[in-house]
């Protein structure tokens, strides 16, 4: 990363949504319970590859990270994990009618 | 392996796949210890979820011109970084 | 600078006071989804429960810079909490009531020849506990690739252009610390309280792409009113 050539740093910020104030609460939470270290979430964002960058947001690459370590401490299983997935799918269209609020 | 306040070391050069910490502009450059942190469980296998040993860890503060050579954009100044003791070896001043 | 946290009856903000961004009425995305489930399920089984995840947002959401900037107005005007601060980090904010959280905090200091400036190139690690959530290009892969490499330049886009004679310090946090910089205290701000001063430290100063605000300007004659109420 270091050193790499790139553009302009984009200085206008965004305010934080909902949702992702919730990612940093769970990462904050669950590492302090033992669930994984910042070690380990360092690991899988290298492992998702500098093309995450393009593709996925701050956030979105964190949220991945913070559950692939959860799976991988044994949290929760893949299923339990696809089936839940699927279940707020189909509740509702919006992140706040899905997530209640 | 003591490293003490000043001394010349150098950033090992391997380049293995994986969390490792130590960045990749780094590698096989010198820098000087600028203090010794204590010590800290590996990250490198903190990463991977195992038992982890304790390993001394550095900051190391490195010249820009050590680091970039010719592409330094101003060879006076300085990169600190914190580097743990397995990845850092003894060497002569430059 | 700092905000007033009063009460927390915000209909629709968030409680810092600051409206949500409308992604709560976009379309659901698969990365929403999955902070969903995977909130639903740890509650659940009892991991943690929605009490929790609410108090940590509130208790991330008091953070601010105005936290660090307390800090740093702090050791301006007083020598043995400033060599603290150098020697100890995390001891410093203690003695502050500011809980530093278990990584350690160095704090690097400005001075007429040297100047300091703060990136996390492996991720985007930040003394969040002192100074809240870091600023979205301080997480950007251009900043942290560049700062390292051409430090000047990035500061120029900045607004900051350093002499040559200055050193530029960058600090990589590659491990377990967190860094903070202490930036010079302007010059006419000898008759400024503490208050007053931590309102001239800005965030960017304490990262290293700026410097602290210059004090605006007094009429002379409040001045001497202010002497003589000494």
């Amino acid at each position: 990363m270091g050193g790499q050539n790139a553009g302009k740093i984009p200085l206008e910020g965004h305010d934080f949504a909902l949702w992702e104030k919730r990612v940093d609460a769970l990462m904050v939470l669950c590492s302090s319970k033992g669930y994984f270290t910042v070690d380990g979430l360092r690991r899988v964002l290298e492992d998702m590859g500098e093309d995450s960058f393009e593709t996925m947001t701050y956030y979105e690459r964190w949220v991945a990270a913070i559950n692939q370590n959860m799976v991988e401490a044994g949290a929760y299983s893949l299923h339990e994990l696809g089936t839940k997935m699927a279940e707020i799918t189909a509740r509702a269209e919006t992140y706040g009618e899905a997530s209640g609020g | 392996m003591a490293e003490t306040l000043h001394n010349w070391v150098r950033v090992r050069a391997m380049m293995p796949p994986g969390h490792v910490r130590t960045p990749s502009y780094l590698r096989g450059k010198r820098g000087q210890v600028e203090r010794p942190l204590g010590p800290f469980h590996n990250p490198e296998q903190l990463a991977y979820r195992l038992k982890a040993d304790q390993q001394p860890l550095y900051r190391v503060r490195f010249s820009m011109a050590e680091v970039w050579g010719k592409d330094a954009e101003n060879p006076g100044d300085t990169l600190d970084a914190e580097i743990y003791a397995h990845w850092l070896e003894p060497c002569d001043a430059p | 600078m700092p905000h007033d946290h009063h009460d927390h009856s915000h209909e629709g903000l968030s409680p810092s006071g600051h409206p949500y961004r409308a992604d709560n009425d976009g379309p659901l995305t698969y990365w929403q989804t999955m902070e969903i489930a995977m909130r639903e399920l740890l509650i659940e089984k009892g991991i943690t429960t929605a009490a929790q995840i609410t108090a940590r947002i509130e208790e991330m959401d008091r953070r601010s810079p105005a936290d660090g900037a307390m800090v740093i107005a702090r050791a301006w005007t007083d020598p043995e909490f400033k060599a603290l601060l150098l020697r100890d980090g995390s001891a410093a904010c203690k003695s502050m009531g500011f809980e530093p959280g278990v990584l350690r905090l160095i704090a690097v200091e400005n001075t007429p020849d040297v100047h300091n400036v703060i990136v996390c190139t492996l991720c985007s690690c930040y003394p969040r506990n002192l100074l809240g959530l870091p600023p979205d290009w301080y997480k950007t892969r251009a900043y942290r690739s560049r700062v390292v490499k051409e430090p000047r330049k990035v500061l120029a886009e900045f607004g900051l252009i350093l002499p040559d004679a200055v050193q530029v310090r960058v600090h990589d946090s590659t491990a377990d610390m967190r860094y903070i910089v202490l930036p010079a205290r302007p010059a006419g701000t000898e008759d400024l309280d503490q208050t007053a001063l931590a309102d001239l430290i800005t965030r960017d100063s304490m990262i290293g792409v700026g410097v602290p605000s210059q004090p605006t300007a007094q009429p002379t004659a409040q001045k001497t009113v202010t002497k003589a109420a000494r």
